[in-house]
C-alpha cells in the first residue's frame, strides 16, 4: 500500500515538474524525471521534518547536489507544504524564490545552495558531523548526479566520509544516492567519461554499496532502511535510473537534459505521465477536471 | 607586548574562545602546525578535524557544519584555502553558511618557500562575495579583537594573518570594528593607508618622510571589507593624496578597493604600492625591499608620488 501511495506522488510530481519547466520555458526534464522517486521515497517514506518549522534543529535534511534537478524538489516541497503549490510555475522568473538552481536565502526549506556540481557531498558530510556532534537523532540525505562524480571534491569527499568522525561520531547518519541516468549535458556518461565501475569505486573508499532500481519504491524503501540500518559509517546507494523517466520521448535522450517541452509536447508528456493512450485523452480529460486545467493552462502558454 | 604573528595570536585567541564557546571547531587541511590550531586540536580534540590535504572538502564540510549550528574555522594558507573559491563560493557565501575562513602565509613575506605558498591575490577573490568581510589585522592585540568579532559576527567572514611576526602598533586601548579604521598618526601632506604585515613599515616610513618636511598620516586598514569610507574620504580630502601600502597584489586589494571608492565619491590621486608580479623565493626582509615594502622603499615611493 505504502508504495502505491508513493508512486502516485511521485506521477503527481512528474506532472508539476512538466508543467513548471514549460512556464519557465528553460530548465532542466531530465534529471528531474530520472530523481524523483527518490526524492518522492526520502521525502514522503522517511523524512523527519516539519514544513511548518523548516529551521527546526532536529529534522532530517535533504541536500540535492545535482542541483539542476531542483524542480523535482520544489516539487516534493509543495506537495509537503513548504509553499503553495501556485508558486511552482514562478519558477526562473524574477523575483521568485525558486530560483534556476537551489537558494537556501532565498526559500525555507532549501539546506544549501547547490548547482555548482560536486560540492553537495562535503556539505552533507559537515552537516552529518554537526548533528552527531549535536546528539541529534537527524539524518542527512544527499543526492549526487552520475556525471557530478567526475568532479574531484566529490572523491575528497568520498575519502573522507567514512573516516570522519571516528570513533565517537561516524556519520552513519549519511544516505548518499547517486542518480545513475547514464547522462549528461553533452552525451552518454559513458562517452564522456565513464565512471565504472561505480560500485567498486565507492567499495574501495570504504563505503557500504547498495545497488537498486532507482524507479522502484520497493528497493528504494529497503536501501533506505538498510542504509539507516548500518552503523559505523555512511551508506552509498547506486540507484539506476532513466533520464527522462516517464515520458517516451525524453526517456534516454541527452537532447533533454537541459531543454524545457513546449505546450504541446508538455501535455503529451502529461499524458503518458499518466498512462492514458492517445484516443482516450479528451474522455479522460472529462473525468479529471485538475489535468483539464492544467492542459488548459498549457495551451495558452502557446499564444503566449 | 613583544613581536608577534597574527596566526600565533590567533591561535591563542582561539584557545580561549573555545573555552567559553562549545559551538566553535577548526578544520585543517593538513597544515594545523602552520595556522597554529594545533594547539586548540590538542586542548579539544572532538572539535578539531584535520580532513587531510583536500581543501575543497575542508571548506564544504565546515559550511555543512555552520549548517548544523556549529562555528567552523577552516584554515589553511590563504592561496590554498581561497583558491577553493568556487567551494567558497557557493556552499559559503551563496549558501550564507557561518563559516570563518582564515588564510595565513599571506604575500611574500613568507620568505624562502616562494611564490606558490604566497597568498597575494586572495583579497581581489574574496572582495568579489558581495558577503564575505574581509580582516586583516596589524598586530597581536588587533588580531586577538578581530578573532573574537569573527566568532560574534553571523554569516561568513575571511580573516588575513601573516607567517611573519608583527610589532605592535595599536594603543592599549584600541577596540576593533568592522569598517573602522585607527588613524595611528596624524599628517597633512599623505594619507598612507597600510594593512596587515605592511603597518609598522609604513609608519616608519612616515617618521623618515617626516625628516626630510612630509607630513603622513598613517592609517592602519584592518577592516579590507567594508572599507571605512568616513575616515578615508575625511583624509583624503584633508591631504589630497592617498599611498595605500599592503604585502597583496595592488589588482583587486585594499588598493583597488580604495581606489574605487574615492574615484566614486571623492576623487583622489592614489598611488598603490603592493605587488605586480609573481613572488619569489628570498630572506623576507631582503624581498620587503626589493618589493618596496620596507620603510625605505615606502618612503621613496611616497616622495616620488609627491612629486618632491
Amino acid at each position: 500500500m505504502g508504495d502505491v501511495r508513493l508512486e502516485a506522488i511521485a506521477r503527481a510530481c512528474r506532472v508539476q515538474i512538466i508543467r513548471m519547466l514549460t512556464h519557465a520555458g528553460s530548465g532542466h526534464p531530465g534529471g528531474s524525471l530520472s530523481v524523483i522517486d527518490a526524492l518522492v521515497a526520502i521525502m514522503f517514506g522517511r523524512l523527519r521534518h516539519d514544513p511548518a518549522r523548516p529551521q527546526w534543529p532536529d529534522r532530517d535534511r535533504i541536500v540535492l547536489s545535482k542541483g539542476h534537478a531542483v524542480p523535482a524538489l520544489y516539487a516534493v516541497m509543495a506537495t509537503a507544504g513548504y509553499f503553495p503549490e501556485e508558486r511552482l510555475i514562478t519558477l526562473r522568473k524574477l523575483g521568485s524564490p525558486l530560483q534556476g538552481h537551489p537558494d537556501r536565502t532565498a526559500l525555507p526549506g532549501i539546506e544549501a545552495a547547490t548547482g555548482s556540481l560536486g560540492e553537495g557531498l562535503s556539505l552533507s558530510l559537515g552537516m552529518a558531523l554537526g548533528l552527531k556532534l549535536s546528539r541529534s537523532a537527524a539524518r542527512v540525505y544527499c543526492i549526487v548526479g552520475d556525471g557530478e562524480i567526475q568532479e574531484g571534491q566529490v572523491w575528497e569527499a568520498a575519502m573522507s566520509a567514512p573516516k570522519l568522525g571516528q570513533p565517537d561520531h561516524p556519520l552513519d547518519n549519511l544516505t548518499v544516492i547517486v542518480d545513475y541516468n547514464k547522462i549528461q549535458l553533452d552525451d552518454f556518461v559513458a562517452k564522456i567519461l565513464d565512471l565504472e565501475p561505480v560500485v567498486g569505486k565507492w567499495q574501495s573508499f570504504g563505503w557500504p554499496v547498495l545497488e537498486i532500481d532507482g524507479h522502484s519504491m520497493d528497493q528504494l524503501g529497503k536501501a533506505l532502511d538498510q542504509a539507516e540500518a548500518t552503523k559505523g559509517r555512511p551508506t552509498l546507494v547506486v540507484a539506476h535510473t532513466v533520464k527522462g523517466k516517464g515520458v517516451s520521448f525524453m526517456e534516454n535522450n541527452p537532447e533533454w537534459h537541459g531543454k524545457s517541452p513546449k505546450p504541446a509536447e508538455a501535455i503529451a508528456a502529461i499524458r503518458e505521465i499518466l498512462g492514458v493512450s492517445e484516443p482516450a485523452w479528451e474522455e479522460y480529460l472529462r473525468t479529471d477536471r485538475t489535468t483539464a486545467a492544467l492542459v488548459t493552462e498549457l495551451r495558452a502558454l502557446e499564444k503566449k | 607586548m613583544p613581536a608577534k604573528a597574527s596566526r600565533a595570536a590567533f591561535g591563542e585567541a582561539l584557545l580561549d574562545l573555545g573555552a567559553r564557546d562549545e559551538r566553535i571547531v577548526t578544520l585543517d587541511a593538513d597544515l594545523s602546525k602552520s595556522t597554529m590550531t594545533a594547539a586548540f586540536a590538542k586542548k579539544y580534540p572532538g572539535r578539531a578535524f584535520n580532513l587531510g590535504i583536500a581543501e575543497s572538502n575542508m571548506v564544504g564540510v565546515a559550511a555543512g557544519l555552520a549548517l548544523t549550528g556549529k562555528i567552523p574555522f577552516a584554515c589553511s594558507f590563504a592561496c590554498f584555502i581561497v583558491g577553493r573559491f568556487e567551494t567558497i563560493r557557493i556552499s559559503v557565501a551563496y549558501t550564507n553558511a557561518n563559516v570563518k575562513i582564515v588564510g595565513t602565509h599571506v604575500g611574500v613575506a613568507i620568505g624562502e618557500d616562494g611564490y606558490s605558498q604566497m597568498g597575494l591575490e586572495d583579497i581581489a577573490c574574496m572582495r568579489a562575495l558581495p558577503n564575505v568581510p574581509i580582516i586583516q589585522p596589524a598586530d597581536e592585540l588587533e588580531t586577538r579583537q578581530a578573532v573574537a568579532y569573527a566568532v560574534e559576527h553571523a554569516g561568513p567572514i575571511y580573516l588575513r594573518l601573516t607567517r611573519q611576526n608583527l610589532e605592535p602598533v595599536c594603543p592599549p586601548d584600541y577596540r576593533f570594528r568592522l569598517g573602522r579604521w585607527l588613524a595611528l598618526r596624524p599628517g597633512t601632506d599623505v594619507t598612507l593607508v597600510a594593512t596587515g604585515g605592511t603597518v609598522f613599515n609604513t609608519l616608519e616610513a612616515a617618521r623618515r618622510l617626516d625628516e626630510i618636511g612630509i607630513s603622513a598620516e598613517v592609517i592602519n586598514a584592518a577592516s579590507i571589507k567594508p572599507l571605512d569610507e568616513e575616515m578615508l574620504v575625511r583624509s583624503a580630502a584633508a591631504t589630497g593624496r592617498v599611498v595605500t601600502v599592503e604585502d597583496h597584489s595592488v589588482s583587486g586589494g585594499l588598493g583597488g578597493a580604495v581606489a574605487e571608492l574615492l574615484g566614486e565619491v571623492r576623487p583622489t590621486p592614489v598611488k598603490r604600492i603592493g605587488t605586480t608580479t609573481f613572488g619569489e623565493s628570498g630572506d623576507p626582509r631582503a624581498l620587503y625591499a626589493k618589493f618596496g615594502f620596507d620603510p625605505a622603499g615606502i618612503a621613496a615611493t611616497v616622495t616620488k608620488f609627491l612629486g618632491r
